[in-house]
This record gives structure tokens, sequence and C-alpha cells, in this order.
């Protein structure tokens, strides 16, 4: 897996649930579905492609607790998550996110967000990663030209 | 001042007199990792740089070190093509600190690392692999990243919104028993913390026992951190880690070595007595599944795995070797054994370590580690059991999910070898 392209890996995501897997590549799961899971969401691996099988599907994860480096790829490559450490929901239920809480519909009831940190937001805010680093570049090197010291 | 060793580091490595858990630093890098996922780094970079008009070049090649060790040699055309693809940019940038598939060079990154006096005390140290943190043991901030953030390194030099991590400090006393080492140890935190019991903390090792652990001991420490879910795992700098240094690497770190404040404040403090520690398996599919070496004793084994980042130094191939000597495998048994890195498998050689272990039935394999993530030489069958001294036993990690694997010392490996089956190297005679 370490050398798979992030655009290469959408077909394994859950690939261990063959039903799930199934209806995520047939489409059948549409995008901005939500996955609602427990604590320490992401455990077990330094690899992007974790987070890249989930965004190749525009899927929002909203997770009790998320893993640190799966949540900070997940930032990274633009995957949007939301911590919600006493989220109850069950599959085919209906939820509203908002920057503050999740509500689920289905059982009228909702449930506190804990918000991104600020510098965490900004990265998420430009898209990703990759778009606020090609802006640091940028700035960078004007800076350089104009002959100002660099941050 | 009142700070742990990592809120040192990063004070220092952003120019600030102190920092506190929470803050948003930004933090130059002294050393940048990758291996075979270079070729993943390199086409995030690119697209860093495109549509701006600039060159990409990363920001101070003497900072960044390649090493080639999941799938050495390469065993698909499509490795090969991704590992010419790294020479080529290697060569472009002027990287020095490449690390290709050869004996006068190569190995597992994590031990490729410290034998070449690439990390020194106090620094920070980035990673595209989880294990990373392994350097820690010498008094560095050392921790993974993935692929994207490390081409956001490679741009600007410095690791972006980094929140100040809380340490938790863990103070270990008493001596190990005979058959019981490092490993034992760092499976028996885990299992005590639980997979996510140290989740966005430090640990930061003290004690008596963390004081007489040698360097290849710390590294263990501090490799398995993140499977309690640490950030990083670190051992503050002593003579052992000068001594290293001098001796290994020929490097002489200054006298200025980083000790926390005896006033610092920890987000917990553990004690753990090893007096009476028992060879400690982490079972299947967890690695906080933590049981005594007596709990698993008889289960059956087919593939015996000693080596990785985590125990594929001299001193896990001198138990091994000493404990087969003379003697043959179990007859339902093969073992394989990956020395970390090609230095390590000529110390080896020389001390008839690898004769030992050939004539008991050991296959001694090149200086890799795709056999613990399953992705070359040494998978699974459906229904085999793995013992092995690597780091990690999710389902499907040796290359078959309908296998299963056990993790275990070096000590535990070869006593378990000879038997058959899961043993205790306690009960062996000397």
């Amino acid at each position: 897996m370490a050398t798979v392209l992030p655009e290469e890996t959408p077909q394994f995501a859950f690939a261990d649930d063959e039903e799930l897997n199934r209806k995520l590549r047939s489409g059948e799961i549409q995008k901005s579905s939500v996955i609602v899971a427990g604590s320490n969401f992401g455990s077990g691996s330094s690899r992007e492609q974790a987070a890249s099988t989930l965004r190749g599907y525009e899927l929002i994860v909203v997770a009790r607790s998320f893993a640190r480096i799966f949540l900070q790829n997940a930032i990274n490559l633009g995957l949007q998550t939301v911590e919600c450490p006493e989220i109850e929901a069950e599959l085919g239920h209906e939820i509203e996110i908002t920057p503050t809480e999740v509500v689920n519909k289905t059982i009228n009831r909702s449930f506190h967000v804990i918000p991104l940190p600020a510098s965490r937001r900004e990265v998420a805010e430009a898209g990703g990663l990759i778009p606020y680093t090609r802006q640091r570049v940028l700035q960078k090197a004007l800076h350089e030209t104009i002959g100002l010291e660099s941050k | 001042m009142s700070m742990t060793v990592v809120e040192k580091v990063l004070a220092r490595a952003t120019g600030s007199s102190r920092v506190e858990v929470g803050d948003v630093v930004a933090p130059s890098v002294d050393l940048a990792m990758s291996h075979e996922n270079a070729a993943l780094v390199i086409n995030q970079f690119h697209e860093v740089f495109r549509g701006t008009g600039l060159t990409p070049k990363v920001w101070d090649s003497s900072r960044v070190a390649i090493v080639l060790d999941h799938r050495v040699p390469a065993e698909s055309a499509k490795t090969a093509t991704n590992q010419k693809k790294i020479r080529e940019f290697v060569a472009k940038n002027g990287i020095e600190k490449f690390h290709d598939v050869r004996g006068d060079q190569g190995g597992i990154c994590h031990q490729i690392l410290p034998e070449n006096g690439y990390v020194k005390p106090g620094f920070v140290v980035v990673g595209t692999d989880s294990h990373t943190t392994s350097h820690g043991a010498l008094g560095s901030f050392a921790f993974g990243i993935g692929a994207t953030e490390m081409a956001s390194v490679w741009a600007l030099g410095c690791v972006l919104n980094v929140e100040v991590p809380a340490s938790i400090k863990i103070n270990v006393t008493g001596s190990l028993g005979k058959g019981v080492t490092a490993k034992d140890l760092v499976l028996r935190v885990v299992g005590e913390l639980s997979a996510k019991g140290a989740n966005f903390r430090v640990i930061e090792y003290h004690g008596e026992t963390i004081r007489n652990l040698s360097t290849s001991g710390r590294l263990v420490i501090c490799n398995m951190a993140v499977e309690a879910g640490a950030t990083a795992g670190i051992v503050p700098p002593d003579e052992e880690t000068v001594r290293y240094l001098r001796e290994e690497t020929g490097a002489i770190v200054e006298e200025d070595l980083i000790h926390p404040d005896p006033d610092a404040v920890y987000a917990r403090e553990l004690e753990i007595d090893v007096s009476d520690l028992a060879p400690q398996i982490a079972c299947p599919h967890r690695v906080d599944n933590v049981k005594d070496v007596t709990e698993v004793l008889g289960q059956s084994i087919d593939q015996v795995v000693v080596g990785s980042c985590t125990n594929g130094r001299l001193e896990d191939l001198s138990i091994v070797a000493r404990t087969l000597r003379g003697k043959k495998l179990a007859r339902n048994v093969r073992m394989l054994v990956f020395p970390a890195s090609w230095k390590i498998y000529r110390e080896a050689l020389a001390e008839g370590y690898l004769s030992d272990l050939i004539e008991a039935g050991a296959s001694i394999m090149n200086p890799g580690c795709g056999c613990c993530l399953g992705v070359h030489q040494g998978a699974l069958g459906d229904g085999e059991v793995a013992l092995s001294t690597t780091n990690r036993n999710f389902k499907g990690r040796m290359g078959n999910p309908n296998g299963e694997v056990f993790l275990c010392s070096p000590a535990v490996a070869a006593a378990s070898a000879l038997k058959g089956a899961i043993a205790d190297p306690r009960e062996m005679e000397s």
C-alpha cells in the first residue's frame, strides 16, 4: 500500500466489509453520506490512504474521537471530520451537522461538537494542506524577491 | 521553567524561550525521513508547486533522508518504477542521505537513521512512517506524518500547525529478569495504556530501568510508543546517548543535553516495576491485547519472524543465536530472520550468529521490513499463525486476513521456535 496513489484508493474503502464496499463503489451510498464511528477512529497507520479512500467518496466522518495521524491526514486531504464525543446514531438515521452540534433528526436528539482548533480550520478552509502550502510557498518566494525576510 | 523534554525541544525549534501545552507552533525540522512512500510525497510535492511558476526544490537537502526498505529488492515492476522515480528525485535535489538497495548502505529506515548519526538529542524528526517515534530513544522529538504533510515540510522546512502535546511520565523501576527484555516492557506499557491511552500525548520514560537500557532497548520502547496512541516516545538523553553516538557514529554531542524541569507538568504519571514482569505477548488482532506468556503457552505456530525496526538489532540476533546454537527448529516451524541493516548483518556474520541460525534451520533474509506488513517476503497461508518480533498484529497484517500474528520478544521467539509452540524463555536451560 505504501506506493498507492490517492486516486487509486477509493475502491479499497472498508474492503473487509463486502456489502459496504459494494454500496460505496456502486454509488448506492451517495456523496455527503456520513459515517458515524466510535472512539479512536483511524487508529493503526500513518498512511494517508485511510483518509483518501473516504475522501474519494466525499464522505463525512463523525466520530466520538479520532486517532492523531488519521485526523491530521484527513484535514490535510480535505476529508471532513467532526468530533462528537456523545454521538448516537443507527444505520439509516438522518443527521444534520452544524458548527456546534450534530442533530440526529430521526431520534430527535442533538450532540455537542468539539470544533477544530483555529489553525486546523485554516487548512480545512483552504481546501487542504496542498493549497494552504502553495499559498505559503508563493508568499515566501515573493518576500525573497522583494528582499523581505521570510517568516 | 517547568517544561517537559518535548516542550523544551519545541521551544528551541521555534526560537521561543518557552511553549505551553496547547500552543500551536510551526517547528523547524532537523530531519525529514521517507522510505518507498517518498514516491507519494514527490507527487504531492509537485502538486504544491503546480501553477506557481517556481521550480520544486526541497528546502534543505541535507535534512532529508530517504531509505528504501519496505520492498527490497523490488517485488514488482510498479515498485521498481517507483524506486527509480525516487532515485531521479534524489539526484535532482542533491539528497545525500539516500540509502538504496546496497550492502554498503542499506537497511530498515529506523535503524539507518541512528546508525548513521542522522539523529541528535534535541532534534525535531519527522517521518512518513508511524514508527518514526523510535528516534525519541536518542532524545529527539520524533513523530510520524502523512505524505501530504511531508510534501509541505519539503517545501517549507517546518511542520505547520503542531499543537504542543502534553506528556505522560512513565517511571520504570526494578531489574528486568532473565529472559525478559525491553520488548516485554513496552508491550506491558501498551497493554496497560491501551491503543488510545496515550492519544495526542508524548510518553516520557524515566527511572533506573530506563537509565540501564542500551540504546537498542530504548529504540524498542520508543518504537512502540505509537501503539499506545502516543504522538511520540522520548528518553531524556544521558551518558548512554553520548556513548552510543560517539562509538557507533563518531559524533561528539555537546554536553548541554535536554532534561525535563523538576517542576515540569505531566498529564499523567505512571509507575511500572519490572521486577516481576513476565515475557509479554500481544495476541491477535490488537497490539494492546497483551497477556503474560504463561497464559498462551503451547499455542501452535507456523512461522517465526525475528527482525524489523523493533527487534532486528545485534542484541536481538545475539539472543536468538545463543538460544538456537547447536539445536534445531521444531519440524513444524519456519523462521525468518531480517537483520535491521547490512551493517548489523555483517556484524552478526563476524560473530558467527548467522551460521548458528542457519544450522538450526532459520532463513537469513536481506534487511528489509516487507514481511512485517505483508507486502514482501513471508506471507502467511490460510489458518497459519505467526510469532513475530515486529510491532503490529492487525488482521491481515502479515499478508493474509486468514492468518494470525502474535507479537513477542526475540527471547520468546527463539524459545518458541525450538518448541514449535509459544514457550517461556525463562524455562530454558541457560
